[in-house]
């Protein structure tokens, strides 16, 4: 899975990241991980508020860290 | 936009949840004060004396803070969930100026809003066609009039104070965005902005079941309550502690009504500093308690709130360095405005 985490760097963007990191660990998916922080890049996304999550080129989430559930659903 | 579904674990009885949370909470509230004076009785202080009194009142006014924050926080976090900016956008975009000025700054409110979002939410409502004027009065008034300022202030200051903060709040960031709008300054914006498709404001139907919407009550409390909370501590040990050990009048000369360039000096200060609205309530309480007067004290915690280097470096990605210089004087002069009306009303 290719996965992307939309966000000018801020603490939640990391966190965001690390634990989507995490729970694909737990879960043995293999992914690959790439952080977009260009806003022009973001914008592409048409998200209103990051961090945004983009799994396979779609959109999964946007705004606020997701919940441990959330992102275990996609892995599921 | 595609989103992929996901079901969330449905809590079978969300309305009794909210009948229990709130007698829980209710019954909380009132146990408070026995129980501050209880701890106290235990303690080999005499309640009578200074230290007794202070520590009453930390042992009263931290849990009453932080349990009404709580409780606000997760209310709401469960309003928010009906104005996601997608939806705000909807309703703002083709508005007109004037009322759409006031309904951008009063959605400012009740709209979740991160300043880490401000960008992506900027060319948003722009690429909507929300006009330039009403996005301002929006991200004016989100960062500057939430749920977190409004309730420490009301709980440490009482409501006039925190019905102030909200109406002059609200009107800085309703005049602001509408001077904006007026000097037309789309010029301004960053070419590729402006160059940006269009895109028609749209949003799928609201899906969301009251245990969703409690859930999300519930994610706030998480997010914002475990971050703010030493904040509000530090506040009201500083409120506690001080009285009598720094002269009661120590910033009257510096800060009080008489020093009327205090409130200019403060404005400048507060602009290029950021901390949240929790950050700067120990401050704020220890300026008050010193003689600072007030409309000095709110026009400072409104700058650092509201304007800040890091969001003007983050803007600036967006919006030519002009606009940003105009967009900060606007909002600058309506808050020593707000500084100087605070000290000649009260």
């Amino acid at each position: 899975m290719e996965i992307k985490v939309l966000g000018t760097g801020c603490s939640n963007c990391k966190a965001t990241v690390k634990l989507v990191e995490e729970i694909a660990k737990e879960k043995g998916a293999s992914i690959t991980m790439e952080k977009v922080e260009d806003i022009q890049d973001i914008m592409k996304f048409n998200i209103m508020s990051t961090p945004g999550v983009v799994i396979d080129g779609i959109v999964v989430h946007a705004g606020g860290i997701p919940s441990r559930e959330k992102v275990e659903a996609w892995f599921g | 936009m595609a989103t992929v579904a996901v079901t969330a674990p449905r809590n079978s009885w969300p309305k009794s949840f909210l009948v229990c949370a709130v007698l829980i909470w209710y019954g909380l509230y009132r146990a408070l004060e026995p129980f501050s004076e209880w701890v106290v009785g235990l303690l080999p202080i005499d309640r009578a004396s200074k230290l007794g009194g202070a520590l009453q009142f930390f042992l009263y006014d931290t849990p009453k803070v932080l349990l009404l924050l709580t409780g606000v926080v997760f209310v709401m976090g469960m309003i928010n969930s009906y104005f996601t900016p997608e939806r705000t956008r909807v309703i703002l975009a083709g508005k007109s100026e004037g009322v759409g000025n006031i309904m951008a700054a009063s959605l400012g409110i009740v709209t979740p809003f991160c300043s880490c979002s401000a960008v992506p939410l900027f060319i948003g409502f722009v690429q909507a066609g929300v006009p330039l004027g009403i996005t301002f009065s929006f991200l004016i008034s989100a960062p500057m009039v939430n749920e977190v300022a409004l309730t420490l202030l009301f709980s440490m200051f009482g409501w006039k104070v925190a019905g102030l903060y909200l109406f002059l709040g609200l009107s800085v960031a309703i005049i602001s965005g509408w001077v904006i709008g007026k000097l037309k300054l789309e010029n301004y914006l960053e070419d590729w902005v402006r160059n940006m498709p269009k895109t028609v404001a749209s949003v799928g139907a609201d899906q969301l079941t009251l245990s969703d919407r409690i859930e999300s009550g519930k994610a706030s409390i998480k997010e914002i309550v475990v971050k703010v909370w030493p904040y509000i501590i530090v506040g009201i040990a500083v409120g506690a502690g001080i009285h009598g050990y720094v002269p009661e009048d120590f910033m009257a000369n510096l800060m009080g009504k008489e020093a009327w360039w205090s409130v200019p000096v403060a404005v400048l200060i507060g602009v290029p500093m950021y901390t949240n609205a929790a950050g700067i309530i120990p401050i704020v309480e220890a300026l008050l308690a010193k003689g600072a007067a007030l409309g000095t004290v709110l026009a400072f915690m409104m700058s650092v709130i509201a304007l800040s280097l890091p969001e003007m470096i983050i803007l600036r990605k967006v919006l030519k360095l002009r606009l940003i210089i105009i967009f900060t004087s606007i909002v600058a002069t309506g808050i020593l405005l707000v500084g100087y009306i605070f000290n000649a009303v009260l």
